[in-house]
């Protein structure tokens, strides 16, 4: 089996996979990171979702071969070592933007993407649209939407200091 | 999903090589519609070559052309300035592909090499007359799409660019979508350029994209979307399924392709 080596979360990680071997079932199986969720396993619910080189991605659609000298960032990698939220994580809580939580990890890693992309500034129908690869079946949308934009002040502040 | 044996080729005249050697291996682009088809196991390649390796990506523009990587993602060309100036309609049709995660792998080679009846980008190719490079030839679009899921690609050759010519007077795209899958119902590209005044449409025809000759008459002499209000599309040959039927599809391309020459 081939071996990789790539960073997941600032760490360096090597490992044996498959030719088959999903980027998410390496992240959950054999790093046991299971922050990012299998939700439909069809590339529509987004709870996979994890960040590839700065670019959010659906972590179910895509190899760990493919992944191979990438840099990985998934939920567990956000929060500070002191255990202080990221702003997105910090706003989701305060603005209760999750019910049972399933597609929560996929929600915050999409949206720290969205807002990271948008720094001339987000409305609300912009968040609702580039949402469109999260579901959330809870259909929490309302407050994740919040959330979302009470982040983006927060976000923009910390990259402008 | 079936194993197989992964190889990432790291110059295009390789993975050429390897894909000739085996007649049961797959090019791996972006993989956003080829992954979830080895999941559900409907494919089961002896090898999956991956064109990550090939430095195909990026996006150049000279004064006649926009020519854009077989590797650039839906999210590069939708984000692209130059892109955007030169050819606002391709711009648009790419930041409507999918999702943002799908557009952050999803490549205009894969899609085109894929030739999907539903996908965007078949529509822009063939209303802009762009040419498909290949690592043997050019091929022009009017010759690439040969029907559903069917191109002129032979069974060893790779997409390595896809060429627009310049100038672009006139560019938009309009997509009605699908609303669970949000892929086009009907999709609707019209241009105005170095091939002329073209319209295409994606999602409805059951054998792919293809042109609307009675349109690109009535917008060559007038350039409005009253001068189409009046083209009825035959429905013959549209798709017709849960979703819509073929008449109503037919409804559709009139209805996107105003709206497409109102915004261009």
């Amino acid at each position: 089996m081939p071996t990789i080596s790539l960073k997941v979360n600032g760490k360096a990680v090597s490992a044996e996979v498959e030719g088959r071997t999903l980027l998410v079932e390496l992240l959950r199986e054999k790093l046991g990171l299971t922050g990012t969720h299998i939700g439909c396993d069809t590339s529509q619910c987004g709870a996979c979702v994890v960040h590839v080189n700065g670019d959010s991605v659906k972590s179910c659609t895509m190899l760990a071969l493919q992944a191979d000298g990438a840099e990985v960032t998934t939920i567990e990698g956000l929060a500070a070592a002191d255990g202080t939220l990221h702003p997105m994580q910090a706003m989701f809580r305060e603005h209760h933007a999750l019910q049972c939580g399933y597609c929560t990890p996929g929600m915050v890693m999409s949206a720290i993407d969205i807002v990271q992309k948008h720094p001339e500034g987000l409305s609300e129908e912009q968040i609702r649209e580039e949402l469109e690869g999260n579901l959330c079946r809870c259909t929490g949308y309302h407050n994740i939407v919040k959330a979302i934009a009470a982040a983006f002040p927060l976000m923009h502040q910390k990259h402008a200091a | 999903m079936y194993d197989f044996a992964y190889q990432k080729p790291a110059s295009v005249a390789d993975a050429v090589k390897l894909l000739a050697g085996d007649a049961e291996a797959k090019l791996l682009a972006g993989g956003q519609t080829f992954i979830p088809v080895l999941k559900q196991r409907l494919n089961k390649p002896s090898a999956v070559i991956d064109l990550a390796g090939l430095k195909l990506s990026g996006i150049s523009v000279s004064a006649n052309s926009v020519t854009i990587g077989a590797m650039t993602t839906h999210a590069t060309v939708a984000r692209s300035a130059e892109v955007k100036k030169a050819i606002p309609g391709l711009a648009m049709l790419a930041s409507w592909i999918g999702d943002n995660q799908v557009r952050h792998r999803g490549t205009i080679g894969g899609s085109l090499a894929n030739n999907d009846p539903s996908a965007c980008y078949p529509a822009a190719v063939l209303a802009l007359g762009a040419v498909i490079k290949t690592n043997k030839r050019a091929i022009k679009a009017d010759d690439f799409f040969q029907g559903m899921f069917t191109t002129a690609l032979e069974p060893d050759e790779i997409i390595t660019a896809v060429e627009f010519p310049l100038p672009v007077e006139k560019s938009a795209y309009e997509k009605f979508r699908q609303p669970a899958s949000r892929y086009a119902m009907v999709g609707v590209f019209v241009a105005k350029g170095p091939a002329g005044v073209r319209v295409a449409v994606t999602g409805a025809g059951q054998n792919g994209v293809f042109r609307v000759p009675e349109m690109e008459a009535a917008l060559a002499k007038s350039w409005s979307p009253d001068a189409i209000a009046g083209v009825k599309v035959s429905p013959e040959g549209l798709n017709s399924d849960i979703h819509g039927s073929a008449a109503y599809r037919a409804h559709l391309i009139t209805v996107m392709a105003k709206r497409a020459v109102a915004a261009a």
